[in-house]
């Protein structure tokens, strides 16, 4: 593997993660990450989708005319979600009960939409495959790691398993209701960001704006 | 290469583009379909296990389902019926649909607000030892949002609810939403739905059923925060328990003449 492939695959997961550092796909983030095995099938689907649409977008990217990129880009996209959300209602039919409509809502994902016009439309088929990939692991990563705080200590489980025996089961343990419901999330990938802000400060933006004093004084106004 | 900029060439492109994603689509909803279709009747098949309490999760459902005999009753005699000789296909939804095998009903009868009633009704009994010892039957009506369907289990009293429930409905999540709680799917649970006479006595009503009043076995807490999805849920039980729903045939059966 070349250094610029494993790049492509290993930098979105840490030093680019498009949720933590792109602030991409939070809505997602938000809803499906209440059990892991949700997310795990969600990031999936995520990583799936990215991956071939990047690819395709790219292989035809010298032939789209300027003016209706972004329209072939959603027809490309939008086809691999419906062939993925047809293809869990065949081989997984409760869990994409319980994904409901985000499988769809893929389509809108940022992070699909975001790296398409980002990077296939000006790379080669490989690369943007691999940065579909790339960008899809570091979803699932993060995906993952908010899922198991939240299963964990909303629902005292891991992937189903008991891990913290919950009062109602004859356990010690009391859930944390807030955990199961989204905003939780919120505030988990709010600790994340700062938390990875603080370890790598190169991933702290620079003061865009700043907030000057008055410059007139009530006074002048008056 | 063509001149990129004009229209016949950006029309031609998104023309071919649109053609193989639709090829694409298509396809993968034809493939896949036979699949979804079983995947959707072993749902069906484990909601009506699981709401009439049967349900094992570590057996296959198909294996449990075995012990459910499925019955078409005609809902204006009150009595089993041979009229449909596909049971397994049978679809109720589909036929309360079908101009030649529904009843439109008027204002007054139609308080669960399904506009149509089906002539024939799809139930399920599942049989024990000494005989039959559970009735499932189908119903719906509209809640706020959304008909919701499901199904109420009897005991062999035809009186006693053993479990209800919905599959399909789309209230608000966390109000309505609520039908779906097993806390309170659990209050429905040893309610009696007919009085001594004979009527349908069972009530969802605004707020907590006190367990020392006289009639609370009747009585059913209503939801908090969904006060239109529990008039539904009433409404739904009013009529398929009623006249035009089941009435006749639970009376029949059990008088031993079904």
């Amino acid at each position: 593997m070349s250094m610029k492939t494993k790049d492509l695959l290993v930098k979105p997961i840490l030093e680019n993660n498009p949720v933590i550092l792109q602030i991409l796909g939070i809505c997602s983030a938000l809803a499906v990450t209440s059990s892991v095995k949700v997310s795990l099938v969600m990031a999936i689907g995520l990583t799936l989708v990215s991956a071939f649409s990047n690819f395709f977008v790219s292989l035809v990217r010298n032939f789209l005319p300027n003016s209706v990129r972004i329209i072939a880009q959603m027809i490309i996209i939008s086809a691999l979600v419906i062939v993925v959300d047809q293809v869990l209602k065949a081989v997984a039919y409760d869990i994409s009960k319980q994904l409901s409509v985000f499988v769809g809502l893929i389509i809108t994902n940022c992070i699909v939409m975001g790296r398409t016009e980002a990077f296939a439309l000006k790379n080669p088929p490989i690369p943007s495959f691999m940065d579909g990939i790339g960008h899809g692991l570091g979803y699932s990563a993060l995906l993952i790691v908010i899922a198991t705080f939240r299963e964990i200590f909303g629902a005292g489980k891991w992937f189903g398993i008991q891990i913290l025996p919950t009062v109602s089961e004859g356990g010690w343990y009391v859930p944390n209701g807030l955990l199961l419901l989204p905003p939780s999330a919120f505030f988990i990938i709010g600790i994340i960001i700062w938390g990875m802000r603080t370890w790598k400060k190169n991933q702290v933006e620079k003061v865009d704006f700043k907030i000057a004093p008055n410059s007139t004084t009530t006074q002048e106004i008056a | 290469m063509a001149n990129q900029q004009t229209a016949k060439y950006t029309i031609m492109v998104t023309l071919i583009m649109c053609l193989v994603a639709s090829v694409l689509v298509a396809g993968s909803a034809v493939l896949l379909r036979p699949a979804q279709v079983a995947n959707k009747a072993l749902d069906f098949k484990r909601n009506v296990l699981s709401i009439a309490g049967i349900l094992n999760k570590d057996q296959s459902v198909e294996e449990q389902f075995k012990q459910v005999e499925i019955k078409i009753v005609d809902l204006d005699t009150g009595r089993f019926t041979d009229a449909i000789t596909d049971i397994e296909k049978f679809d109720q939804n589909a036929s309360a649909k079908k101009p030649d095998e529904s009843d439109k009903l008027t204002t007054e009868e139609d308080i669960a607000k399904i506009f149509r009633r089906e002539k024939r009704a799809k139930v399920f009994l599942v049989n024990d030892a000494n005989g039959l010892s559970k009735i499932i039957l189908p119903v719906r009506g509209y809640g706020l949002w959304s008909t919701m369907s499901g199904f109420v289990a009897l005991d062999k009293d035809f009186n006693t609810i053993l479990g209800f429930g919905f599959y399909s409905h789309a209230e608000t999540p966390g109000l309505g939403g609520e039908v779906d709680n097993p806390k309170w799917k659990e209050i429905w649970i040893g309610k009696k739905i007919y009085s001594e006479s004979g009527e349908v006595k069972i009530d969802v009503i605004k707020g907590h059923v006190d367990d020392a009043t006289a009639d609370a076995e009747y009585k059913v807490d209503g939801l908090s925060g969904a006060t239109l999805t529990s008039n539904g849920v009433d409404n739904l039980m009013k009529f398929w328990m009623g006249d035009k729903g089941y009435k006749t045939f639970l009376a029949n059966l059990k008088n031993g003449e079904a």
